[in-house]
């Protein structure tokens, strides 16, 4: 593991002992290095998030956008309104069970292949880590686009093989998120692989030995001994992954041509895009955006307190 | 004593097949002929491979403009998010100053903030932003270099962090000791150190932006000859008929690059992850 390079704050640091002019030009020199980002960052990031608060609590559509109508406030209108319409909450569980299902699969994959990874001679390693890589690499589009025309109803490669040519995929609302859902656990394994790979290289081998000499299996090692002394780095890839899951937007929208028959392969997002976009609902479609940040953003601080919890200093 | 390994060595190897198969079949579907793609009994391999897919994508399809358009907006995100996120790296590591701790904090959260939801508040910023500077408003490229930026930078930052920690501080204050001013350390002796973890984390802004596929669809409505390869995409997926060999090599097209880059650098990626992560 690597370890943090900072200096314990002591009473010796060298900007207590320096004049006091280069001590307040000190003071603002970090500043000046993280201008450039913050002029990038408040206007693009920072201006926008209020923007999404703002305009959900606006009565905002087509009209006021290109018909000069007054925009009017309506509170919490948007929310009552999205909170109220049953259609969201559906959405919404199946989002969190389709995010939770990716996790669960993700992780499976990803932590069985580092160890397996771990175990393998040179070359199997190396042929694995490369295959890993470029599906890592390879852009969601064109994963999406891949994966749709192997499982295309006529012409897909698995319908050929399965024998049962004619077969749409993307017919039953949970098949076609299972498709989906392998495409994206495709695109997302790598990361968490080669993560819990490095976290396994950095376990001292004695420890595994030890356990090997008291009599341990090769399963008993892993639950035992690994997963316990890689739990903080599974924590945060378990977290990291959370937030890529539920925010799964490119596979969707490509594969199901915009959330799939009358929407029914919606998640959270691609429902906000279509009422922003789709229904020209601005103010709606803010509002569930709104509700899916605060969700992403009480994920996030689980994430920080992980690593806290890691003793680590930010 | 062997056969574990040699359990592990065979689920490796076919983990490996079965993860870049689809790859395999992307590259293979672009060079087969149009008959061998209609046909019921796909085979898995060609004996007569072509390039008809490409030509007609490149030609007819004007697919070149499109790939030109990804290449210039993801080179200049690289590019602006090199330099900005080294000297944020920079600050934050190599400075204690208050609300620094909040600074870190709120690049981690941007990371997390969904871009989808964003996308909404964006286009109308775009478009009023469009009306007082052209060059960034709707259906312009400048509009994708900005919104990616912002979205590449935490991430950035974030990785380039552990970079510049990774580095003893005692080769800038030798520097120093030496008369070096401030600007020369910060950028050659700094700035050449770090390069190895920059080029790591100029591959990850080079996907986000190349990779996009939202903001491309946001914001270049009418422009066509604006559009960038993910959106241009679609193009080949029709109501009647999917044109498979063409979406195909559009995205060989389109994946290439990435995966170049990405092999080409991934021994340093899996370090800076590894330090963004771990540290």
């Amino acid at each position: 593991m690597t370890t943090v390079t900072t200096a314990p704050a002591g009473p010796e640091t060298p900007t207590r002992r320096a004049a006091p002019r280069t001590r307040r030009r000190d003071r603002l020199r970090p500043w000046l290095y993280l201008m450039p980002a913050a002029a990038v960052l408040l206007p693009l990031f920072g201006y926008p998030i209020s923007m999404l608060g703002l305009l959900s609590v606006f009565d905002y559509r087509q009209a006021q956008v290109s018909g000069g109508e007054p925009t009017t406030f309506v509170g919490f209108g948007n929310y009552a309104a999205v909170l109220g319409d049953r259609r969201f909450w559906s959405v919404l569980t199946q989002t969190a069970v389709f995010a939770a299902a990716l996790v669960a699969a993700t992780l499976a994959v990803g932590a069985a292949l580092a160890v397996v990874l771990s175990r393998a001679g040179r070359v199997p390693r190396l042929l694995l880590s490369l295959a890993a890589m470029a599906a890592w690499a390879a852009p969601a589009m064109t994963g999406s686009t891949v994966w749709m025309f192997l499982f295309d109803t006529d012409l897909g490669l698995v319908n050929q093989v399965l024998g049962i040519e004619g077969f749409n995929w993307f017919y039953d609302r949970w098949v076609a998120f299972g498709v989906i859902g392998a495409t994206v656990v495709w695109h997302s394994f790598p990361f968490v692989m080669v993560t819990l790979y490095a976290g396994i290289q950095a376990v001292p081998a004695s420890i595994l030995e030890a356990a090997e000499l008291d009599g341990a299996s090769a399963w008993q090692s892993f639950w035992r001994v690994l997963v316990p002394v890689l739990r903080p780095l599974i924590t945060i890839v378990v977290i990291q992954s959370i937030i890529w899951d539920f925010k799964v937007f490119t596979q969707i929208y490509v594969m199901t041509d915009g959330g799939g028959i009358a929407g029914q392969n919606s998640v959270l997002n691609v429902y906000a895009y279509q009422t922003a976009f789709g229904s020209s609902e601005y103010g709606l479609g803010s509002a569930i955006g709104v509700v899916m940040t605060l969700i992403l953003l009480a994920v996030t601080l689980l994430y920080i307190r992980a690593l806290y919890r890691r003793g680590e200093s930010l | 004593m062997n056969r574990p390994r040699l359990a592990a060595n065979t689920v490796a190897v076919t983990a490996a097949a079965v993860t870049v198969f689809p790859i395999y079949w992307m590259v293979l579907s672009a060079v087969k002929p149009a008959g061998e793609i209609r046909s019921l009994q796909a085979r898995p391999w060609t004996l007569a491979p072509t390039l008809e897919h490409f030509r007609r994508v490149l030609g007819a399809e004007d697919f070149g403009r499109y790939l030109l358009n990804s290449a210039v907006v993801a080179l200049s995100v690289v590019a602006l998010s090199a330099v900005v996120a080294f000297l944020a790296a920079f600050a934050v590591t190599r400075f204690r100053f208050r609300f620094r701790t909040s600074v870190l904090i709120m690049f981690l959260v941007a990371q997390m903030v969904p871009a989808e939801a964003l996308t909404i508040p964006l286009f109308f910023l775009i478009r009023d932003l469009g009306a007082v500077v052209p060059g960034v408003g709707l259906n312009t490229l400048g509009s994708l270099v900005l919104v990616h930026l912002a979205f590449s930078l935490p991430f950035a930052t974030w990785m380039m962090r552990g970079f510049v920690a990774a580095v003893p501080e005692a080769i800038e204050e030798a520097a120093m000791i030496d008369g070096a001013s401030r600007t020369v350390i910060l950028w050659r002796v700094l700035f050449p150190l770090v390069a190895p973890g920059l080029v790591a984390t100029s591959v990850f802004s080079f996907i986000t932006a190349w990779n996009d596929f939202i903001f491309a669809r946001t914001f270049i409505i009418s422009a066509t000859h604006n559009q960038t390869l993910p959106a241009a995409l679609l193009v080949f997926f029709k109501p009647d008929e999917n044109d498979w060999g063409g979406i195909m090599a559009a995205s060989t097209l389109m994946t290439v690059p990435v995966l170049v880059f990405f092999v080409a650098v991934q021994r340093r990626l899996v370090a800076g992850l590894g330090g963004a992560v771990k540290d």
